[in-house]
């Protein structure tokens, strides 16, 4: 034995339900809404955080030097043999003149530095890494790839983008549970509102013989139309605060080293997690807030 | 059919409303339990309706053991039984038509049955010209009358009446019980709970009364005895 379910009598009722105590509804559209774009900007910002990092990541290396009894061809071969360690994502070569060249720039004037003998300089790797976090054993590995005298590292550099990065990342879980919570409570609130004015019509439809996933049906509706429709609205918001804010960024003098991604290559990525979210959201918090009355 | 056991039913607060009740409704039947507040009527119905359980004892409802009935089973279980109550518990924003597809669609009917049984259901009852109207633009014996469509609409083996009369006057009364009788005689079982003891003595029907938890006496073609009731 199966109950028929008609799905057109169910969307109604969901439907339905939702403007019989529009001001809940809209509340809990709204209350999605804010929670889907804290969590949205937060998002995008750890976003462009993490893109700004990998930036500076680039920027990032550290230096192997060659032992002085190295040919400079032979030194130039241990390329391979340097980006086949593991979390090296290129070794660029960079020959002792070169090094002098640049080290005579960036100390042009300076009487201290100049005339320096050439033979101070070795023939060097400018190594780049995957992974800054594993600095340290990548830099043990390469030590070991002979013909490589000693490396040179400002370890500190990785650690403090590892700090940031991890913080960064705590915050948005905290928050994201944070939030997710409250939107539950309230659209949970919502239905339980929305239950409890159909009360009489529900316990007409058990005693006539409706099955508990009948009576559900037109609440777990509710709650997912509530969720959608919260995300739509979000989404389109946080497009336009991201635009504003973006733009804002661009044009300041006092933050012009930061770069904001564009939105619209992520726009639908960003769409589809709203959508997920507020949907999960909707079905979770009816199911949440009619479990108990159903065992009648 | 419906077979009470040596049903027992104690509540959480101490309270025995039933102290091994035995008692068999066979299909087609018409019966009125009667008793006096609180004797064990209201009990009897919730046990057979499966709002609450027994505490001891067996207990039968066309062909469902409620004994260890699953929460999976008990709608369609529900679904053999048709429930009148004394405050009609119509929807009130619905109007009659409505109330009745609405009981329809609860068990999944489909548009087409919906359409042929409520016409036929509203034309028994003699409301089918007030189809479109809503419950409180009609009588009290109306409103009760909607009811039992609504009970009936369904098609169930059994209509339960609680106090069905309990909310009219004695004209009203007459009308409803004859009308129950009537569904009686196209083959629908009718379990009838009441105290009113002159309109019991006018139908020469089985009779099952209830006292502090345990039948006193079941007559076919019984009446509502003074000694033994309130």
């Amino acid at each position: 034995m199966r109950q028929r379910y008609n799905f057109g009598y169910l969307i109604g009722e969901g439907f339905r339900s939702i403007f019989t105590h529009g001001f809940m509804s809209f509340a809990a559209v709204c209350m999605i809404v804010c929670c889907l774009l804290i969590m949205g900007s937060f998002s995008l910002v750890a976003v462009n955080a993490a893109y700004n990092f990998s930036d500076l990541e680039n920027e990032n290396q550290f230096s192997a030097f060659i032992d002085e009894s190295v040919p400079q061809e032979e030194a130039r071969a241990l390329q391979d043999d340097i980006e086949a360690v593991p979390n090296v994502a290129r070794a660029e070569f960079v020959t002792k003149e070169e090094a002098q060249a640049d080290f005579e720039k960036d100390y042009e004037g300076n009487p201290l530095f100049e005339d320096l003998p050439s033979d101070v300089y070795r023939d060097r790797f400018h190594i780049y890494l995957e992974d800054i976090s594993k600095l340290e054993e990548t830099e043990t590995a390469v030590k070991q790839v002979a013909g490589v005298a000693y490396t040179k590292s400002a370890p500190e550099i990785a650690e403090g983008f590892n700090v940031i990065r991890n913080i960064a990342s705590a915050v948005a879980l905290i928050l994201v549970g944070i939030l997710l919570l409250v939107s539950l409570f309230i659209i949970s609130n919502t239905i339980k509102l929305a239950f409890f004015n159909r009360r009489d019509e529900i316990a007409i439809m058990k005693m006539c013989g409706a099955t508990n996933g009948f009576v559900r049906w037109p609440f777990v509706i509710e709650g997912m139309i509530l969720g959608l429709v919260g995300s739509i609205v979000a989404f389109f918001l946080q497009w336009g605060i991201y635009a504003l804010v973006g733009r804002a960024v661009s044009g300041s003098d006092t933050i012009e080293l930061l770069k904001v991604m564009d939105f619209q290559p992520m726009a639908l990525m960003v769409l589809g997690y709203f959508l997920l979210i507020g949907l999960v959201i909707g079905v979770l918090g009816s199911l949440l807030a009619i479990r108990k009355f159903l065992q009648v | 059919m419906i077979r009470l056991i040596d049903i027992e039913k104690s509540y959480d607060n101490g309270t025995k409303a039933l102290k091994g009740v035995n008692m068999r409704i066979d299909d087609g039947e018409f019966v009125f339990l009667v008793g006096p507040s609180g004797s064990g009527k209201s009990t009897i119905l919730k046990l057979i309706t499966a709002e609450i359980a027994p505490s001891g004892g067996r207990l039968m409802v066309n062909g469902y053991n409620l004994n260890n009935i699953t929460p999976r089973q008990v709608p369609y279980m529900r679904r053999t039984l048709g429930v009148v109550f004394q405050d009609f518990r119509l929807i009130e924003k619905k109007t009659v038509e409505d109330n009745l597809i609405f009981a329809m669609q609860a068990v999944g009917a489909s548009s087409k049955e919906i359409k042929k049984r409520v016409a036929y259901v509203l034309d028994l009852v003699g409301l089918l010209e007030k189809s479109h109207q809503r419950p409180d633009q009609l009588s009290g014996g109306e409103q009760q009358r909607v009811a039992i469509a609504r009970a009936l609409v369904n098609n169930p083996q059994m209509i339960i009446a609680d106090e069905p009369t309990g909310n009219l006057d004695p004209m009203r009364s007459l009308e409803i019980m004859m009308l129950l009788e009537r569904i009686n005689e196209l083959g629908t079982t009718v379990l009838v709970v009441t105290h009113e003891r002159e309109l019991v003595n006018r139908f020469s029907k089985r009779v099952v009364a209830i006292e502090n938890g345990r039948i006193i006496s079941d007559e076919t073609g019984g009446y509502y005895n003074n000694e033994t009731t309130i």
